[in-house]
């Protein structure tokens, strides 16, 4: 069961692949049956996927079963040796059921959505091959192959964001987000041999076992003695950082949007995105004795919080703002982390691929409705003409911001409760990043939604005139995300964090006593409680101030504060920033390595150089070959006077 | 089969096809046609022969295996002797594989002097496959240089343009590098009174005499890598040869460098190997970090595939001189990957230059819309290239990345930003070239891959799968060789430390 629903999406991912090829010399009538063939196998693989995944998920989980599956031997050279095997454990089981459901849906959505194109097969098998790499990330029992799902999930993002390839834009972002993650990945496999070197493992089973023994070892790296573990998790954090867009490496997700929508719900923002969150949760063996690492993943999650918060709030690409929204929220899943409160961060990580995909999805219903308008300011007023979309987006939006009784609230309102139960400093200052993160968030949910739904419409006739509703097959899943964003938080919060989560998660997961941030967390102070939910409610009240009541005040205040609101705008410019310091000195680099460098001073003083000296001296040579006889004669006595003086002087 | 005489019918197969062309009689498009025939079925069946080797191959035997010997000079100690061992074996296939696809990527582009043609990538063969099984000084220095007079009218007469400047100084620099290993050849020889490789591989040459002999030898190796600064002839030689020459230049030429390192350098100069050691991961890291950023800034396909061959061989040297068992097995399979994906990279613009007859990348762009076979197979080499998990070329960088941290880390870090930027030249390439709108008039009556060019590829395609998801039938082969070389490289240093503690004890 467990191996199936991993390999199924791959076995879809290649009939639609084959299928793509025979759609390219099909005539229209056969290439509707192409589509509609490689829309049912991969589908079907996903949905066949999900069922095995569910009964594994009963069988590993519930019956407590032993789970790992071992395929075979992948690399093996004097002790390092690591094996294609699949972990049995309660992360790795609600990752696979978590992500086998939401990207059946996604699927299923995608039919709808990508009618209108016309490479479909080609959509479908993309997304079912991303689908098994991030299975293979979550499945994993060593951290090679947890790299490998890492790199793979980066490629299928890659080619996603690339599928309109037409799109100059497309294509940079594609390699953009490629590059900056493989950035990240740098870190990442030099984690992974600074483990090698300490355990002589990289297998989780055995450096899980030896983490203890370890957890006081130094290592000597880059000139200096450091706290080994330290030293790991740090490294394999900064690709987490990439992975999961945290601050300072977030700078493709807000591009990555080139891609369809269905892309953004399924990879940049239920999924991939949250490979980051996932994988500090799976190493919670080794985080856990490097308080140092910790102290610096809760302090990136809090500042990212805060900071894709506020741009957030500025932007008028629909899907932008939604993309910031995710950064800002996989911040909170970190700082959760960074406190020891794991299955808090695992918990929202759930809660908010639910949530988050159906607001994706919702904003893709409505841009399928506007004729691929995606600018927010070109809307306004839609709430009559699709109902059902503006009912799901608010459900979505409810979730998001945090409030009672949607799954966002008690994901959330652990996290930030658990910020403020360890106790430290570093906690404190998450706490209030995530109080201030959940205000804008608040705020820029509601936002989006007056600006979107509510007001006089911005749109043009044309556009107006076509506005529908989707078709059923993208309204179904969305019901089914707006089901999960609805009750997930509420049926599961006592095994995620609740009361059964010691023996829901049983070894997948490590807290040691000194970490009791969670258990702390249930017996917070009631203000603590409140304070998320007051945020919360104080940031909807102002959208709705500022954008229901006096739509003029926004572009008062953007005007006002115009450098602010210009810095916010711009991202913080971290794109500018990253251009001048690292892409065009790498161009500029490149050019003058390959001209100076190879051409003026390799080859000019190498070969080049020594062949014209060669012919220069050649050249002076033949010109003593005058053909004068005087001027050999001249020579002749030269050297007679020569020999005759060198012999009186050596003689002499 | 016990005695079959394997490398040695391997060696001079090759040669029996060249008589054969020479023979060819008729009309020039009939002998064409012929001598192609006859080049590719000689190709061929010197190729299934040599997976003999790979099938009759002892994993657990250490020592040289196949071991042919017939003495040619007795006091000299000079013989014709030929064996492999789990590190040369695969270049021995890599070689003969590779011929085949030369000579079916040929077909049709090469059209004067087909015979020649033909003859000379069969002479080439037989000295690719007695190099690397030439287990006597001299005739492995025959062959190594043999293999230059094939690969120099390759270029210079079936070569681009400026065929005339790249083929000499494809020659003038290699023959430059090999003068020098030549007198060391002789000094060696008259050293330890053998030219028997298997037993210099045992000999202990002076510490003193030692520094001199490795920078000779790495004078020649260096060159063939190549490794920075002595490069330069590379982008110039790959740009002018014509596809099957950079194929085969790229996919074993280069290899002869690392080998020679394997083969000799660390085993036979192991204190000037460990004394030069930073040497040569400081130029490693520059080819990497360097050669990178020049890529970068390529607008010819050619060039910029022949840079990132010298990026990525600095892994190998890299690797090599990290001398653990996985720095050097991560050398051997990310050379043989390399053979098959930068082979490949050539193959595949070697496609698209048949069709246009351009290298340039702005000539090109939105290749896809009209040739997405040709997209799906750039594509995965790409990726190969680039080092993702589940191909060949990752197997081989993390080898050689996690023999290197072990090493030295800061090497390790350096050596992969290259991961980084290889992504970022090879991405950059394909979406010049493939991906963005077909705007351009001469690409739009373009045509996909055609079933002949397929087979060219589905080999390479093969492997490079094969050796990513299930390297073992690889790294099993090298085990053993590998741990002797380690173990030789080693114990030869632990030796030569307790003899210097024993003198500073004297003193």
């Amino acid at each position: 069961m467990y191996t199936a629903a991993v390999f199924l999406p791959l076995i879809g991912s290649f009939i639609a692949g084959i299928l793509t090829f025979a759609g390219g010399v099909a005539n229209e009538k056969t290439k509707k049956k192409i589509d509609r063939g490689s829309q049912l196998a991969t589908v079907g693989a996903m949905l066949l996927a999900a069922v095995a995944a569910t009964f594994a998920f009963i069988d590993i989980v519930v019956h407590a079963n032993t789970g790992n599956v071992e395929l075979f031997t992948w690399v093996s050279s004097g002790t390092l040796e690591f094996s294609w095997a699949l972990r049995g454990d309660t992360l790795a089981l609600v990752m696979l059921l978590m992500v086998t459901w939401i990207s059946s849906m996604i699927h299923i959505y995608s039919i709808g959505y990508m009618s209108h194109d016309k490479s479909i097969p080609r959509f479908m098998a993309y997304l079912s091959l991303f689908t098994f790499f991030m299975l293979m990330l979550v499945t994993s029992n060593n951290l090679v192959q947890l790299f490998f799902g890492w790199e793979g999930v980066g490629l299928a993002s890659y080619l996603l964001i690339g599928f309109w390839y037409e799109k100059q834009s497309a294509c940079a972002a594609a390699i953009k987000a490629f590059v900056v993650n493989r950035v990240g990945d740098f870190g990442f496999v030099l984690g992974i041999f600074a483990t090698f070197v300490l355990f002589d493992s990289i297998s989780f089973d055995t450096i899980f076992g030896l983490a203890e023994d370890k957890s006081q070892a130094t290592m000597s790296v880059f000139g200096g003695d450091f706290h080994a573990l330290t030293v790991i998790c740090l490294m394999l954090f900064v690709g987490a950082m990439g992975k999961s867009a945290q601050l300072g490496l977030h700078t493709w997700l807000p591009d990555a949007m080139e891609g369809p929508t269905p892309v953004s719900a399924l990879i940049h923002a239920a999924t991939m995105v949250t490979a980051g969150v996932f994988m500090v949760a799976r190493l919670s063996p080794l985080f856990e004795y490097s308080d140092t690492a910790l102290t610096v993943v809760t302090v990136v999650g809090g500042s990212t919080a805060i900071f894709a918060a506020t741009v957030g709030c500025v932007q008028n690409d629909i899907k932008r703002v939604i993309a910031y929204s995710t950064c800002s929220q996989l911040g909170y899943m970190f700082f959760a982390l960074g406190v020891s409160a794991y299955s808090a961060g695992v918990f929202h990580l759930v809660t908010h691929a639910f949530f988050k995909a159906l607001l994706f999805l919702g904003a893709g219903s409505v841009i399928h409705a506007m004729s691929d308008e995606q600018d927010m300011r070109n809307m306004g007023g839609l709430w009559r003409l699709i109902p059902v979309t503006y009912v799901l987006m608010w459900i979505g939006s409810l979730a998001l911001a945090g409030v009672w009784p949607f799954s966002g609230f008690y994901s959330k309102d652990t996290i930030l409760e658990s910020a403020w139960g360890a106790g430290t400093e570093v906690g404190y200052y998450a706490f209030w990043m995530g109080i201030g993160a959940a205000f804008l968030t608040a705020f820029y949910s509601w936002r989006l939604l007056i600006m979107t739904f509510h007001g006089e419409s911005r749109a043009d006739e044309v556009t107006l005139a076509h506005v529908h509703e989707s078709p059923k097959v993208m309204i179904l899943p969305l019901i089914f995300l707006a089901m999960g964003a609805l009750f997930v938080g509420f049926l599961t919060f006592d095994f995620f964090v609740g009361q059964h989560t010691k023996s829901f998660w049983g070894n997948s997961l490590l807290i040691l006593d000194s970490h009791p941030a969670l258990e702390n967390a249930h017996q917070s102070p009631l203000w603590v409680i409140l304070l998320p939910s007051v945020a919360g409610v104080s940031g909807i009240t102002l959208a709705y101030l500022m954008y229901m009541l006096a739509p003029d005040l926004p572009a008062a205040l953007a005007s006002g504060f115009q450098r602010t609101y210009r810095f916010l705008l711009n991202k913080w410019y971290f794109d500018e920033l990253y251009d001048r310091i690292f892409v065009r000195p790498c161009f500029l680099l490149g050019h003058g390595f390959w001209k100076s460098g190879d051409g003026a001073l390799i080859d000019g003083v190498g070969p080049d150089g020594v062949a014209s000296a060669v012919r220069d001296i050649a050249r002076r040579a033949s010109a003593l070959q005058s053909g004068f006889l005087y001027h050999y004669a001249f020579a002749m006595l030269l050297g007679v006077a020569a020999l005759i003086t060198w012999f009186l002087v050596a003689r002499g | 089969m016990e005695n079959f005489p394997w490398l040695s019918v391997i060696t001079f197969a090759p040669l029996v096809g060249v008589f054969f062309i020479l023979l060819i009689r008729g009309d020039e498009e009939l002998a064409a046609k012929n001598a192609r025939g006859v080049g590719l079925w000689t190709s061929l069946i010197t190729f299934f022969v040599s997976l003999g080797i790979w099938i009759n191959f002892d994993n657990n035997a250490s020592g040289f295996q196949f071991e042919e010997r017939v003495v040619w000079v007795e006091n000299l100690g000079l013989a014709y002797h030929l064996g492999v061992d789990g590190i040369s074996m695969f270049f021995v296939i890599l070689s003969t594989l590779l011929t085949v696809l030369c000579i079916g990527a040929s077909w049709l582009s090469i059209k004067d002097r087909v015979r020649e043609y033909i003859i000379a990538f069969l002479v080439l063969e037989t000295l690719m496959i007695g190099m690397f099984s030439a287990l006597d000084l001299v005739l492995f220095y025959v062959f190594f240089e043999g293999v230059l007079i094939p690969m120099f009218l390759i270029i210079g007469v079936w070569g681009g343009p400026r065929r005339n400047y790249a083929a000499f100084k494809f020659f003038l620099y290699t023959l430059a590098g090999s003068v020098l290993m030549l007198l060391a050849i002789l000094t060696m020889i008259l050293q330890a009174g053998t030219a028997d490789i298997t037993k210099l591989l045992t000999h202990d040459f002076p510490v003193g005499l030692q520094p001199w002999l490795w920078l000779a030898f790495f004078a020649s190796f260096a060159v063939k890598v190549p490794m920075w600064p002595v490069h330069t002839w590379l982008p110039d030689a790959h740009v002018e040869a014509p596809t099957a020459g950079s194929v085969i230049l790229a996919g074993v030429l280069l290899k002869f460098g690392g080998y020679g390192f394997l083969r000799f350098s660390l085993p036979m100069f192991p204190i000037a190997s460990a004394d030069f050691t930073p040497f040569v991961f400081g130029l490693s890291v520059i080819a990497i970090i360097y050669t990178s950023l020049v890529a970068l800034a390529q607008e010819d396909m050619k060039k910029l595939i022949a840079y990132s061959s010298v990026a990525h061989m600095g892994f190998v040297t890299m690797g090599t001189f990290a001398a653990n068992q996985q720095g050097i097995e991560g050398a051997v399979i990310q050379m043989l990957s390399h053979g098959v994906v930068s082979a490949a990279l050539f193959l595949v613009v070697g496609v698209i230059y048949d069709r246009i007859h351009s290298r340039e990348i702005d000539v090109y762009g939105g290749l896809i819309k009209r040739m997405p076979f040709y997209g799906l197979i750039f594509m995965i080499f790409l990726l190969a290239s680039v080092g993702l998990p589940g191909t060949s070329g990752f197997v081989g960088e993390f080898l050689i990345l996690v023999g290197t941290f072990k090493a030295n880390s800061w090497v390790a870090l350096l050596g992969a930003t290259g991961v980084i930027l290889g992504a970022a030249y090879m991405l950059y390439l394909y979406r010049r070239v493939v991906f963005g709108s077909l705007t351009k008039e001469a690409l739009m009556s373009i045509t996909d891959v055609s079933y002949r060019e397929v087979a060219v590829f589905a080999p390479l395609l093969l492997i490079v799968f094969v050796m990513g998801i299930y390297p073992a039938p690889f790294l099993d082969v090298m085990q053993v060789s590998v741990e002797n070389l380690v173990d030789r490289y080693t114990s030869a240093l632990a030796a030569h430390e307790a003899h210097q503690a024993v003198t500073v004890l004297a003193k």
